[in-house]
């Protein structure tokens, strides 16, 4: 989506906010917002994917506006929402409404400490390696990413789409994050490592040196 | 400062369901506060989360999981040759050798900086960052100017933090737009010959790990 995310190459946000002794929350609200994110998330009713397409999916000036954790907040109350597990006036009052629907009955049982310890400890690898296609591609050849613009959820920035790079590396299978987020099963599928001369992406006044990799799946890209 | 991370006194788009009342001799709460405690109570009432696992998750990042994972990988790697080859081939496994698991580091990949290389990390679409050895990211990590620069600007971004790398040297910047987790290994500084693995973590910084700074860079008076 050619959301207020994709900013990689935009200009003007000003100096880098470097802040020395930094603490991990600077509220406690924060902490909360973290962990309330990710418990409601282990009951699996969407995917790492389909949280970030909600975030995403914020009109740009409330996404630019928006401390990180709030942008996080406000992904939730639409996913809980979506996903049947609460309605917007019950976001105002904290307290359950008679008027809200039934929680779906397929409900998993909240994870106890014990539990979440145990889901943070193992993840959730996206990696699928020898259930995807075969990889199209080698280190060393020359694609370029199609011309994705869509409303859903994709991957590919927007500073590489139709530009031509190289195969750094494949990292094997991994799920395709437009499948995962529009609920179409995990489509998975090889993802590489491609590498961008920084003068391809951003003409003479790149330095001759640089360069920038994305990781990028195998539906991004066509050969050059 | 970025100043992003504060609540923002202007409001987008919703009430914050605070009724004016009750609050006559409570500190001032932020409307973002008072969402937050909104959410986690109805999340509790609803038993879509414990609250034992809300402290866990929230203890986790604040106190157990951080930098210092990642410093202890890279004075392995400084001081056992054989771990680093087996670091640089499969960082997820080498990594897992000293417990560093699961979420947001289950697919790791580890990027050597030499005399002739440097890597820095960025994640321009949101703010994927190694939890696992690095714990949560900072702000300027997940803000505007730095997503935004980072692949346009390296070399001026790096400057900022006080960091100038050679025209000769190659700058490679790693865009985390899929599900794997980048570490730098930064180059281990003149100095330090002699020096045990726990010396070496000493000086091993969240920042040189991102490929943000270099510990050459570092004063020496800063030094353990």
């Amino acid at each position: 989506m050619n959301g207020a995310q994709d900013l990689g190459g935009m200009m003007g946000f000003g100096p880098i906010g470097i802040e020395a002794n930094e603490p991990v929350f600077h509220a406690p609200w924060e902490a909360r917002a973290l962990a309330v994110t990710l418990a409601v998330g282990f009951l699996g009713r969407w995917s790492i994917d389909e949280a970030r397409h909600a975030r995403e999916s914020l009109p740009p000036p409330v996404y630019l506006t928006s401390s990180y954790y709030e942008i996080w907040l406000r992904g939730l109350e639409r996913l809980m929402v979506r996903h049947g597990l609460a309605i917007d006036a019950e976001f105002e009052t904290g307290v359950p409404d008679p008027a809200a629907p039934a929680l779906p009955a397929d409900l998993k049982p909240a994870p106890d400490a014990a539990q979440a310890a145990a889901i943070l400890a193992r993840g959730a690898s996206a990696r699928r390696d020898g259930s995807g296609r075969p990889a199209r591609f080698t280190a060393g050849d020359r694609v370029k990413v199609r011309d994705i613009n869509t409303l859903a959820h994709t991957r590919a920035p927007r500073y590489v789409r139709g530009r031509v790079g190289t195969i750094e590396r494949l990292h094997g299978d991994f799920v395709l994050p437009d499948a995962a987020a529009a609920r179409r099963g995990e489509d998975p599928q090889p993802c590489y490592a491609v590498r961008f001369a920084a003068r391809d992406l951003w003409g003479e006044t790149a330095h001759p040196n640089d360069c920038v990799h994305a990781d990028l799946w195998d539906d991004y890209l066509e050969p050059a | 400062m970025a100043g992003d991370h504060h609540d923002h006194a202007h409001d987008h788009d919703h009430d914050h369901g605070h009724d004016g009342r009750g609050h006559a001799h409570a500190a001032p709460t932020s409307p973002m506060a008072e969402r937050v405690k909104a959410i986690e109570a109805l999340a509790v009432a609803k038993g879509l989360v414990d609250p034992a696992a809300l402290d866990l998750i929230v203890d986790t990042y604040e106190s157990r999981v951080g930098p210092r994972n990642g410093a202890r990988v890279v004075a392995r790697a400084w001081t056992d040759p054989a771990y680093k080859a087996r670091l640089l081939s499969d960082a997820t496994a080498a990594i897992a050798e000293f417990g560093f698991t699961g979420r947001q580091g289950e697919d790791m990949v580890v990027l050597e900086n030499t005399d002739q290389v440097h890597n820095m990390v960025v994640c321009t679409l949101c703010s994927c960052y190694p939890w696992t050895v690095l714990g949560l990211p900072p702000v300027w990590y997940k803000s505007a100017p730095y997503r935004s620069r980072a692949v346009l600007d390296p070399r001026g971004v790096l400057a900022e933090f006080g960091c100038t790398i050679g025209d000769e040297v190659e700058l490679r910047v790693w865009d985390s737009t899929a599900e794997l987790r980048y570490l730098v290994l930064p180059q281990r500084p003149a100095g330090t010959e002699g020096w045990d693995e726990e010396r070496l973590a000493a000086i091993v910084t969240r920042d040189s790990m991102i490929g943000v700074t270099r510990l050459a860079d570092q004063p020496a008076e800063l030094r353990p």
